[in-house]
Protein backbone atom coordinates (compact mmCIF):
# COMPACT_ATOMS: atom_id res chain seq x y z
CA UNK A 1 0.00 0.00 0.00
CA UNK A 2 2.53 2.25 0.77
CA UNK A 3 6.57 1.78 -0.12
CA UNK A 4 9.08 4.20 1.22
CA UNK A 5 12.57 3.09 -0.65
CA UNK A 6 15.83 4.44 0.55
CA UNK A 7 14.21 7.86 0.70
CA UNK A 8 16.62 10.95 1.40
CA UNK A 9 14.89 14.74 1.64
CA UNK A 10 17.10 17.70 2.21
CA UNK A 11 15.68 20.73 1.82
CA UNK A 12 17.01 24.01 0.19
CA UNK A 13 19.46 25.50 2.92
CA UNK A 14 19.09 22.85 5.57
CA UNK A 15 22.17 21.66 6.83
CA UNK A 16 21.11 17.63 7.76
CA UNK A 17 18.29 15.83 5.41
CA UNK A 18 15.15 15.74 6.91
CA UNK A 19 15.01 12.04 6.04
CA UNK A 20 18.00 9.86 5.19
CA UNK A 21 18.01 7.05 3.37
CA UNK A 22 14.77 5.78 5.11
CA UNK A 23 12.82 2.80 4.00
CA UNK A 24 9.27 1.11 5.40
CA UNK A 25 6.82 -1.03 3.74
CA UNK A 26 3.05 -0.54 4.88
CA UNK A 27 0.53 -2.97 4.26
CA UNK A 28 -3.00 -2.49 3.55
CA UNK A 29 -5.38 -2.32 6.17
CA UNK A 30 -2.48 -1.57 8.47
CA UNK A 31 -2.40 0.93 12.04
CA UNK A 32 0.74 2.47 12.20
CA UNK A 33 2.35 5.38 14.28
CA UNK A 34 4.91 7.63 13.72
CA UNK A 35 6.50 9.10 16.55
CA UNK A 36 9.66 11.06 17.53
CA UNK A 37 10.90 14.35 18.57
CA UNK A 38 9.64 17.62 16.96
CA UNK A 39 11.83 18.17 13.62
CA UNK A 40 12.92 14.35 13.26
CA UNK A 41 11.24 14.54 9.78
CA UNK A 42 7.83 12.92 11.18
CA UNK A 43 5.50 15.48 8.71
CA UNK A 44 8.15 15.21 5.95
CA UNK A 45 7.02 11.36 5.51
CA UNK A 46 3.40 12.83 5.67
CA UNK A 47 3.89 15.55 3.23
CA UNK A 48 5.85 12.82 1.28
CA UNK A 49 2.85 10.07 1.01
CA UNK A 50 0.31 14.12 -0.27
CA UNK A 51 2.79 14.42 -2.66
CA UNK A 52 3.65 17.95 -1.19
CA UNK A 53 7.37 17.49 -1.33
CA UNK A 54 9.12 14.79 -3.44
CA UNK A 55 12.49 13.08 -2.29
CA UNK A 56 15.72 14.13 -3.28
CA UNK A 57 16.86 10.15 -3.54
CA UNK A 58 14.60 7.20 -3.72
CA UNK A 59 10.96 6.39 -4.40
CA UNK A 60 8.02 7.08 -3.13
CA UNK A 61 4.81 4.30 -3.92
CA UNK A 62 1.18 4.91 -2.32
CA UNK A 63 -1.86 2.82 -3.79
CA UNK A 64 0.70 1.27 -6.39
CA UNK A 65 1.36 4.95 -8.13
CA UNK A 66 4.71 6.13 -8.15
CA UNK A 67 4.84 9.47 -6.32
CA UNK A 68 8.05 10.38 -6.51
CA UNK A 69 7.65 10.70 -10.81
CA UNK A 70 4.23 11.78 -10.64
CA UNK A 71 3.43 15.09 -12.76
CA UNK A 72 1.76 17.69 -10.53
CA UNK A 73 -1.32 18.07 -12.95
CA UNK A 74 -2.17 14.42 -12.12
CA UNK A 75 -2.10 15.37 -8.38
CA UNK A 76 -5.90 16.33 -7.72
CA UNK A 77 -6.97 12.77 -8.58
CA UNK A 78 -4.66 11.11 -6.67
CA UNK A 79 -5.14 12.37 -3.75
CA UNK A 80 -8.67 11.47 -3.80
CA UNK A 81 -7.67 8.71 -2.45
CA UNK A 82 -6.23 9.29 0.97
CA UNK A 83 -7.92 11.74 3.66
CA UNK A 84 -6.63 13.33 5.66
CA UNK A 85 -6.51 14.55 9.33
CA UNK A 86 -4.71 17.33 10.97
CA UNK A 87 -3.82 18.93 14.55
CA UNK A 88 -5.91 22.25 13.68
CA UNK A 89 -9.06 20.08 12.17
CA UNK A 90 -9.44 23.16 9.50
CA UNK A 91 -12.98 23.34 8.61
CA UNK A 92 -14.27 26.07 6.99
CA UNK A 93 -15.78 28.20 9.91
CA UNK A 94 -18.49 29.69 8.13
CA UNK A 95 -20.21 26.07 6.74
CA UNK A 96 -21.73 23.51 9.09
CA UNK A 97 -20.80 19.91 9.95
CA UNK A 98 -22.97 19.00 7.45
CA UNK A 99 -21.34 21.19 4.63
CA UNK A 100 -18.12 20.94 5.62
CA UNK A 101 -18.41 17.44 4.85
CA UNK A 102 -20.53 17.77 1.66
CA UNK A 103 -18.06 20.57 0.23
CA UNK A 104 -15.35 17.74 0.04
CA UNK A 105 -17.50 15.73 -1.82
CA UNK A 106 -19.11 18.63 -3.96
CA UNK A 107 -15.64 20.26 -5.13
CA UNK A 108 -14.72 16.88 -6.71
CA UNK A 109 -17.75 16.42 -8.07
CA UNK A 110 -20.17 14.59 -6.69
CA UNK A 111 -24.06 15.63 -6.81
CA UNK A 112 -25.62 17.23 -4.07
CA UNK A 113 -28.13 14.15 -4.30
CA UNK A 114 -24.77 11.81 -3.21
CA UNK A 115 -23.69 14.23 -0.73
CA UNK A 116 -27.17 13.98 1.18
CA UNK A 117 -27.30 10.03 0.91
CA UNK A 118 -23.94 10.21 2.18
CA UNK A 119 -23.20 12.89 4.59
CA UNK A 120 -25.79 11.51 7.40
CA UNK A 121 -24.42 8.54 7.16
CA UNK A 122 -20.77 9.43 7.56
CA UNK A 123 -21.57 12.35 9.92
CA UNK A 124 -23.32 9.06 12.23
CA UNK A 125 -20.31 6.96 12.15
CA UNK A 126 -18.21 9.39 13.47
CA UNK A 127 -20.76 10.03 16.53
CA UNK A 128 -22.14 13.66 15.41
CA UNK A 129 -26.14 12.18 14.79
CA UNK A 130 -28.10 15.44 15.73
CA UNK A 131 -25.30 18.09 15.16
CA UNK A 132 -25.28 17.89 11.34
CA UNK A 133 -26.14 21.66 11.52
CA UNK A 134 -23.95 22.93 14.15
CA UNK A 135 -21.03 25.55 13.28
CA UNK A 136 -17.96 24.86 14.10
CA UNK A 137 -17.72 27.31 16.87
CA UNK A 138 -20.56 25.68 18.00
CA UNK A 139 -18.72 22.51 17.98
CA UNK A 140 -16.50 21.47 20.97
CA UNK A 141 -12.61 20.64 19.85
CA UNK A 142 -13.36 16.79 19.81
CA UNK A 143 -16.25 17.29 17.72
CA UNK A 144 -14.66 19.34 15.34
CA UNK A 145 -11.60 17.01 14.85
CA UNK A 146 -14.65 14.57 14.42
CA UNK A 147 -16.10 16.86 11.30
CA UNK A 148 -12.49 16.37 10.05
CA UNK A 149 -12.72 12.80 10.30
CA UNK A 150 -16.00 12.37 8.41
CA UNK A 151 -14.90 14.58 5.88
CA UNK A 152 -11.71 12.75 5.13
CA UNK A 153 -13.37 9.54 5.12
CA UNK A 154 -16.68 10.00 3.40
CA UNK A 155 -14.90 9.67 0.18
CA UNK A 156 -13.96 6.15 1.62
CA UNK A 157 -10.04 6.81 1.16
CA UNK A 158 -7.85 3.66 1.06
CA UNK A 159 -5.30 5.93 3.31
CA UNK A 160 -5.85 8.17 6.74
CA UNK A 161 -3.26 10.38 7.19
CA UNK A 162 -3.33 11.63 10.53
CA UNK A 163 -0.68 14.66 11.43
CA UNK A 164 -0.93 14.58 15.14
CA UNK A 165 -4.89 14.60 15.34
CA UNK A 166 -4.79 14.98 19.17
CA UNK A 167 -2.91 17.75 19.32
CA UNK A 168 -5.25 20.34 20.50
CA UNK A 169 -7.19 17.92 22.18
CA UNK A 170 -7.85 16.78 26.12
CA UNK A 171 -6.79 13.17 26.92
CA UNK A 172 -10.20 11.55 27.41
CA UNK A 173 -11.55 12.99 24.17
CA UNK A 174 -8.15 12.04 22.28
CA UNK A 175 -8.76 8.54 23.28
CA UNK A 176 -12.74 8.95 21.79
CA UNK A 177 -10.76 10.11 18.26
CA UNK A 178 -8.54 7.01 18.53
CA UNK A 179 -11.75 4.90 18.83
CA UNK A 180 -12.90 6.69 15.86
CA UNK A 181 -9.82 6.22 14.11
CA UNK A 182 -9.70 2.51 14.78
CA UNK A 183 -13.04 1.76 13.55
CA UNK A 184 -12.18 3.00 10.81
CA UNK A 185 -9.43 1.12 10.17
CA UNK A 186 -11.25 -1.61 11.10
CA UNK A 187 -13.31 -1.13 7.59
CA UNK A 188 -10.07 -1.85 5.70
CA UNK A 189 -8.64 2.01 5.69
CA UNK A 190 -4.78 1.77 6.02
CA UNK A 191 -4.40 4.74 8.94
CA UNK A 192 -1.19 6.64 9.33
CA UNK A 193 -0.63 8.94 12.34
CA UNK A 194 1.87 10.93 13.66
CA UNK A 195 2.24 11.59 17.18
CA UNK A 196 3.97 12.86 20.46
CA UNK A 197 1.31 11.20 22.45
CA UNK A 198 2.85 8.87 24.35
CA UNK A 199 -0.77 7.54 26.22
CA UNK A 200 -2.28 7.15 23.38
CA UNK A 201 0.70 4.83 20.99
CA UNK A 202 0.84 2.61 24.87
CA UNK A 203 -2.79 1.79 24.44
CA UNK A 204 -3.45 1.25 20.90
CA UNK A 205 -0.52 -1.55 20.94
CA UNK A 206 -0.10 -0.94 17.15
CA UNK A 207 3.30 -0.91 15.04
CA UNK A 208 5.09 2.09 16.16
CA UNK A 209 8.32 3.54 14.04
CA UNK A 210 10.58 5.68 15.33
CA UNK A 211 12.55 8.34 13.58
CA UNK A 212 15.53 9.98 14.95
CA UNK A 213 16.95 12.85 12.78
CA UNK A 214 15.62 11.78 9.90
CA UNK A 215 16.39 7.61 10.58
CA UNK A 216 13.95 5.02 11.33
CA UNK A 217 15.63 3.58 15.22
CA UNK A 218 12.76 1.41 15.87
CA UNK A 219 10.05 -0.78 14.07
CA UNK A 220 8.28 -2.65 16.08
CA UNK A 221 4.82 -4.66 15.18
CA UNK A 222 2.95 -4.05 18.77
CA UNK A 223 4.90 -1.53 20.18
CA UNK A 224 4.93 1.07 22.96
CA UNK A 225 5.97 4.89 22.55
CA UNK A 226 9.64 3.57 24.44
CA UNK B 1 -24.21 21.56 -9.47
CA UNK B 2 -20.84 22.51 -10.39
CA UNK B 3 -21.60 25.33 -13.01
CA UNK B 4 -23.74 26.61 -10.69
CA UNK B 5 -21.68 26.53 -7.71
CA UNK B 6 -18.49 28.12 -9.97
CA UNK B 7 -21.09 31.02 -11.27
CA UNK B 8 -22.45 31.89 -7.38
CA UNK B 9 -18.73 32.21 -6.62
CA UNK B 10 -17.79 34.13 -9.14
CA UNK B 11 -20.86 36.93 -8.01
CA UNK B 12 -19.52 36.63 -4.76
CA UNK B 13 -16.11 37.14 -5.30
CA UNK B 14 -16.87 40.51 -7.27
CA UNK B 15 -19.14 41.42 -4.15
CA UNK B 16 -17.07 40.57 -2.09
CA UNK B 17 -15.00 43.57 -2.94
CA UNK B 18 -17.15 45.97 -4.63
CA UNK B 19 -15.16 49.27 -4.35
CA UNK B 20 -12.08 47.17 -6.02
CA UNK B 21 -14.23 45.52 -8.62
CA UNK B 22 -15.58 48.73 -9.51
CA UNK B 23 -12.15 50.76 -9.88
CA UNK B 24 -11.48 47.68 -11.62
CA UNK B 25 -14.18 47.67 -14.10
CA UNK B 26 -13.66 51.57 -14.98
CA UNK B 27 -9.71 51.36 -15.57
CA UNK B 28 -9.99 48.27 -17.73
CA UNK B 29 -13.49 50.25 -19.21
CA UNK B 30 -11.35 53.39 -19.90
CA UNK B 31 -8.57 51.55 -21.22
CA UNK B 32 -10.79 49.93 -23.80
CA UNK B 33 -12.17 52.71 -24.57
CA UNK B 34 -8.90 54.61 -25.66
CA UNK B 35 -8.11 51.00 -27.25
CA UNK B 36 -11.38 50.88 -29.25
CA UNK B 37 -10.88 54.53 -30.01
CA UNK B 38 -7.44 54.32 -31.38
CA UNK B 39 -8.92 51.40 -33.75
CA UNK B 40 -11.72 53.85 -35.32
CA UNK B 41 -8.82 56.77 -35.81
CA UNK B 42 -6.58 53.67 -37.47
CA UNK B 43 -9.25 52.49 -39.76
CA UNK B 44 -10.77 56.23 -40.42
CA UNK B 45 -7.32 57.32 -41.39
CA UNK B 46 -6.88 54.85 -43.61
CA UNK B 47 -10.24 55.52 -45.59
CA UNK B 48 -9.63 58.75 -45.83
CA UNK B 49 -6.29 58.37 -47.11
CA UNK B 50 -7.59 56.16 -50.28
CA UNK B 51 -10.36 58.66 -50.34
CA UNK B 52 -8.22 61.69 -50.51
CA UNK B 53 -4.87 60.76 -52.64
CA UNK B 54 -7.76 59.13 -55.20
CA UNK B 55 -8.64 62.85 -55.94
CA UNK B 56 -5.47 64.53 -54.83
CA UNK B 57 -4.31 66.86 -57.27
CA UNK B 58 -1.19 69.05 -58.04
CA UNK B 59 -1.46 72.45 -58.88
CA UNK B 60 0.48 74.10 -61.25
CA UNK B 61 -0.21 77.96 -60.53
CA UNK B 62 0.61 80.51 -63.31
CA UNK B 63 2.21 83.70 -63.12
CA UNK B 64 -0.53 86.67 -64.01
CA UNK B 65 1.84 88.10 -66.97
CA UNK B 66 2.05 84.57 -68.33
CA UNK B 67 2.17 84.70 -72.22
CA UNK B 68 -0.37 82.49 -74.68
CA UNK B 69 2.68 80.56 -76.14
CA UNK B 70 3.90 80.04 -72.54
CA UNK B 71 1.13 78.36 -71.27
CA UNK B 72 0.31 76.41 -74.21
CA UNK B 73 3.45 75.01 -74.51
CA UNK B 74 3.04 74.31 -70.55
CA UNK B 75 -0.18 72.53 -71.39
CA UNK B 76 0.82 70.21 -74.20
CA UNK B 77 4.38 69.08 -72.26
CA UNK B 78 1.65 67.90 -69.11
CA UNK B 79 -0.34 66.08 -71.47
CA UNK B 80 2.17 63.74 -72.89
CA UNK B 81 3.75 63.58 -69.30
CA UNK B 82 3.16 60.21 -67.99
CA UNK B 83 3.59 60.44 -64.79
CA UNK B 84 0.42 62.39 -65.41
CA UNK B 85 -3.23 61.00 -66.08
CA UNK B 86 -5.27 63.62 -65.97
CA UNK B 87 -4.43 67.49 -66.90
CA UNK B 88 -7.48 70.43 -65.99
CA UNK B 89 -7.10 74.06 -66.78
CA UNK B 90 -8.84 76.29 -64.68
CA UNK B 91 -8.90 79.77 -65.50
CA UNK B 92 -9.55 83.26 -63.58
CA UNK B 93 -13.36 82.89 -64.11
CA UNK B 94 -13.09 79.59 -63.29
CA UNK B 95 -10.72 79.62 -60.10
CA UNK B 96 -13.26 82.71 -58.65
CA UNK B 97 -16.14 80.58 -59.41
CA UNK B 98 -14.21 77.56 -56.68
CA UNK B 99 -13.23 80.29 -54.64
CA UNK B 100 -16.40 81.68 -54.16
CA UNK B 101 -18.08 77.85 -53.67
CA UNK B 102 -15.40 77.01 -50.85
CA UNK B 103 -15.93 79.83 -48.92
CA UNK B 104 -19.18 81.14 -49.58
CA UNK B 105 -20.10 80.87 -45.66
CA UNK B 106 -17.34 84.37 -44.94
CA UNK B 107 -18.25 86.98 -47.31
CA UNK B 108 -15.84 89.31 -45.80
CA UNK B 109 -13.35 87.55 -48.13
CA UNK B 110 -15.58 87.36 -50.71
CA UNK B 111 -15.35 91.09 -50.90
CA UNK B 112 -12.12 91.18 -50.84
CA UNK B 113 -11.09 89.16 -53.72
CA UNK B 114 -11.55 90.44 -57.18
CA UNK B 115 -11.90 87.97 -59.98
CA UNK B 116 -8.68 89.05 -61.49
CA UNK B 117 -6.48 88.40 -58.53
CA UNK B 118 -7.13 84.89 -58.69
CA UNK B 119 -3.83 83.02 -60.76
CA UNK B 120 -5.04 80.40 -63.46
CA UNK B 121 -4.05 76.83 -62.77
CA UNK B 122 -3.18 73.81 -64.51
CA UNK B 123 -5.12 71.02 -62.05
CA UNK B 124 -3.37 67.76 -62.49
CA UNK B 125 -3.98 64.30 -61.64
CA UNK B 126 -0.83 62.38 -60.99
CA UNK B 127 -0.96 58.33 -61.56
CA UNK B 128 0.58 58.29 -58.76
CA UNK B 129 0.64 60.75 -55.89
CA UNK B 130 4.05 60.15 -54.48
CA UNK B 131 5.91 61.07 -57.53
CA UNK B 132 5.09 64.39 -56.43
CA UNK B 133 8.58 65.79 -56.45
CA UNK B 134 9.27 64.98 -59.68
CA UNK B 135 6.83 67.14 -61.02
CA UNK B 136 7.59 69.97 -58.74
CA UNK B 137 11.14 70.12 -59.59
CA UNK B 138 10.33 69.39 -64.30
CA UNK B 139 8.09 72.58 -63.72
CA UNK B 140 8.52 75.09 -61.30
CA UNK B 141 11.33 76.85 -63.11
CA UNK B 142 9.07 75.99 -66.63
CA UNK B 143 8.30 79.54 -67.90
CA UNK B 144 5.42 81.38 -66.92
CA UNK B 145 4.98 78.90 -63.82
CA UNK B 146 4.48 80.89 -60.74
CA UNK B 147 4.31 77.75 -58.03
CA UNK B 148 3.50 74.04 -57.85
CA UNK B 149 1.54 73.07 -54.90
CA UNK B 150 0.76 69.79 -53.69
CA UNK B 151 -2.34 68.85 -51.79
CA UNK B 152 -0.70 65.98 -50.50
CA UNK B 153 1.43 67.97 -48.75
CA UNK B 154 -0.85 69.44 -46.63
CA UNK B 155 -2.59 66.03 -46.29
CA UNK B 156 0.24 64.37 -44.83
CA UNK B 157 0.47 67.36 -42.26
CA UNK B 158 -3.30 66.57 -41.52
CA UNK B 159 -2.73 62.67 -41.68
CA UNK B 160 0.13 63.00 -39.16
CA UNK B 161 -2.29 64.85 -37.20
CA UNK B 162 -3.96 61.84 -36.93
CA UNK B 163 -1.87 59.08 -36.49
CA UNK B 164 -0.31 61.12 -33.41
CA UNK B 165 -3.81 61.43 -31.86
CA UNK B 166 -4.12 57.30 -32.51
CA UNK B 167 -0.78 56.85 -30.35
CA UNK B 168 -1.69 59.20 -27.98
CA UNK B 169 -4.54 57.15 -27.57
CA UNK B 170 -2.95 53.88 -27.91
CA UNK B 171 -0.17 54.84 -25.34
CA UNK B 172 -3.34 55.76 -23.03
CA UNK B 173 -4.94 52.76 -23.81
CA UNK B 174 -1.36 50.53 -22.86
CA UNK B 175 -1.24 52.68 -19.56
CA UNK B 176 -4.75 52.30 -18.83
CA UNK B 177 -4.12 48.23 -19.25
CA UNK B 178 -0.92 48.25 -16.83
CA UNK B 179 -3.46 50.06 -14.28
CA UNK B 180 -5.84 47.76 -14.92
CA UNK B 181 -3.71 44.77 -14.48
CA UNK B 182 -2.25 45.64 -11.44
CA UNK B 183 -5.75 45.64 -10.10
CA UNK B 184 -6.87 42.85 -11.58
CA UNK B 185 -4.06 40.73 -10.02
CA UNK B 186 -4.74 42.89 -6.67
CA UNK B 187 -8.25 41.84 -7.09
CA UNK B 188 -7.46 38.37 -7.10
CA UNK B 189 -4.95 38.22 -4.82
CA UNK B 190 -7.42 39.52 -2.48
CA UNK B 191 -9.82 36.83 -3.39
CA UNK B 192 -7.50 34.26 -3.23
CA UNK B 193 -6.69 34.89 0.21
CA UNK B 194 -10.32 35.76 1.17
CA UNK B 195 -10.74 32.28 0.21
CA UNK B 196 -7.89 30.59 1.40
CA UNK B 197 -9.35 28.20 3.67
CA UNK B 198 -11.77 26.95 0.77
CA UNK B 199 -8.92 26.48 -1.52
CA UNK B 200 -6.59 24.74 1.11
CA UNK B 201 -9.81 22.18 1.73
CA UNK B 202 -10.13 22.10 -1.68
CA UNK B 203 -7.02 21.29 -2.71
CA UNK B 204 -5.99 18.60 0.42
CA UNK B 205 -9.78 16.70 -0.96
CA UNK B 206 -8.17 16.67 -4.55
CA UNK B 207 -9.95 19.03 -6.31
CA UNK B 208 -8.98 19.56 -9.78
CA UNK B 209 -7.07 22.70 -10.47
CA UNK B 210 -9.07 23.90 -13.21
CA UNK B 211 -11.91 24.21 -10.55
CA UNK B 212 -9.91 25.45 -7.75
CA UNK B 213 -8.92 28.59 -10.50
CA UNK B 214 -12.16 28.70 -12.71
CA UNK B 215 -14.04 30.99 -9.94
CA UNK B 216 -11.13 33.69 -9.77
CA UNK B 217 -10.46 33.64 -13.30
CA UNK B 218 -13.74 34.14 -14.43
CA UNK B 219 -14.13 37.23 -11.62
CA UNK B 220 -11.32 38.66 -13.72
CA UNK B 221 -13.07 37.69 -17.23
CA UNK B 222 -16.65 39.35 -16.03
CA UNK B 223 -15.13 42.34 -14.54
CA UNK B 224 -13.03 42.51 -18.41
CA UNK B 225 -16.29 42.25 -20.27
CA UNK B 226 -17.88 44.49 -17.97
CA UNK B 227 -15.28 46.60 -18.71
CA UNK B 228 -16.03 46.39 -22.46
CA UNK B 229 -19.57 47.31 -22.29
CA UNK B 230 -18.43 50.38 -20.63
CA UNK B 231 -15.64 51.05 -23.48
CA UNK B 232 -18.42 50.45 -26.17
CA UNK B 233 -20.83 52.73 -24.20
CA UNK B 234 -18.22 55.44 -24.13
CA UNK B 235 -17.51 54.80 -27.76
CA UNK B 236 -21.42 55.51 -28.62
CA UNK B 237 -21.32 58.67 -26.74
CA UNK B 238 -18.45 59.86 -28.29
CA UNK B 239 -19.90 59.38 -31.79
CA UNK B 240 -23.17 60.54 -30.59
CA UNK B 241 -22.06 63.46 -28.97
CA UNK B 242 -18.93 64.74 -30.27
CA UNK B 243 -18.82 63.23 -33.42
CA UNK B 244 -22.26 63.70 -35.02
CA UNK B 245 -23.39 66.67 -32.81
CA UNK B 246 -20.53 69.15 -32.24
CA UNK B 247 -18.33 68.39 -34.64
CA UNK B 248 -21.02 67.99 -37.40
CA UNK B 249 -19.68 71.20 -38.90
CA UNK B 250 -16.71 69.39 -40.32
CA UNK B 251 -18.22 66.36 -41.49
CA UNK B 252 -16.88 67.47 -45.20
CA UNK B 253 -13.47 66.89 -43.63
CA UNK B 254 -13.60 63.31 -42.07
CA UNK B 255 -14.71 60.16 -43.39
CA UNK B 256 -17.92 59.71 -41.32
CA UNK B 257 -17.78 56.79 -38.77
CA UNK B 258 -20.52 54.43 -38.85
CA UNK B 259 -22.69 52.79 -36.36
CA UNK B 260 -21.73 49.49 -37.55
CA UNK B 261 -18.06 50.69 -36.96
CA UNK B 262 -18.34 51.30 -33.44
CA UNK B 263 -20.08 48.37 -32.92
CA UNK B 264 -17.74 46.60 -34.50
CA UNK B 265 -14.82 47.34 -31.96
CA UNK B 266 -17.08 45.77 -29.58
CA UNK B 267 -16.23 41.97 -30.01
CA UNK B 268 -12.42 43.31 -30.34
CA UNK B 269 -12.43 45.42 -26.77
CA UNK B 270 -14.38 41.96 -25.11
CA UNK B 271 -11.90 39.98 -26.52
CA UNK B 272 -9.28 41.81 -25.57
CA UNK B 273 -10.55 42.47 -21.99
CA UNK B 274 -11.79 39.54 -21.36
CA UNK B 275 -8.21 37.88 -22.20
CA UNK B 276 -5.94 39.78 -21.21
CA UNK B 277 -7.98 39.78 -17.69
CA UNK B 278 -8.07 36.09 -17.70
CA UNK B 279 -4.32 35.57 -17.98
CA UNK B 280 -3.19 38.11 -15.90
CA UNK B 281 -5.51 35.91 -13.45
CA UNK B 282 -4.22 32.73 -14.10
CA UNK B 283 -0.83 33.91 -13.60
CA UNK B 284 -1.80 35.86 -10.56
CA UNK B 285 -2.97 32.21 -9.03
CA UNK B 286 0.38 30.28 -10.25
CA UNK B 287 2.16 32.73 -8.40
CA UNK B 288 -0.47 33.30 -5.23
CA UNK B 289 -2.80 29.79 -5.01
CA UNK B 290 0.41 27.33 -6.33
CA UNK B 291 -2.04 25.32 -7.90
Amino acid sequence: MIQLEQVTKTYPKASRPSLDNVSVSIDKGEFVFFIGPSGSGKSTIIKMLLHEVTPNKGRVVVNGKDVTSMRSWKRPHFRRSIGCVFQDFRLLPNRTAYENVAFALEVIGKTKAVARRVVPEVLELVGLGGKEHRYPHELSGGEQQRVAVARAFVNRPLILLADEPTGNLDPDTSIEIMRLLDRINRTGTTVVMVTHDSNIVNQMRRRVIEIESGRIVRDQARGVYG
Amino acid sequence: MRMKYVLSEVLVGLWRNVTMTIAMIITLGVSLTMLGASGLIYTKVADMKDLYFENIQVSIFLKTDISEEDRAALGSRLEADPLISQVTYVNKDEAFQRFQEMFRDSPDLLSAVKADQLPESYRLNLVDPEQYKSISEQYSSAAGVDQVVDQSQVLDKIFNLFTAGQNVALAAAIAMAVAALLLVANTIQVAAYSKRREVAVMKLVGASNWFIQAPFVLEAVVAGLIGSVLGLGALVALKKFLFDDALSALQGLFAPVSWSEVLLTFPVMAGVGGLISAITAWVTLRFYLRV
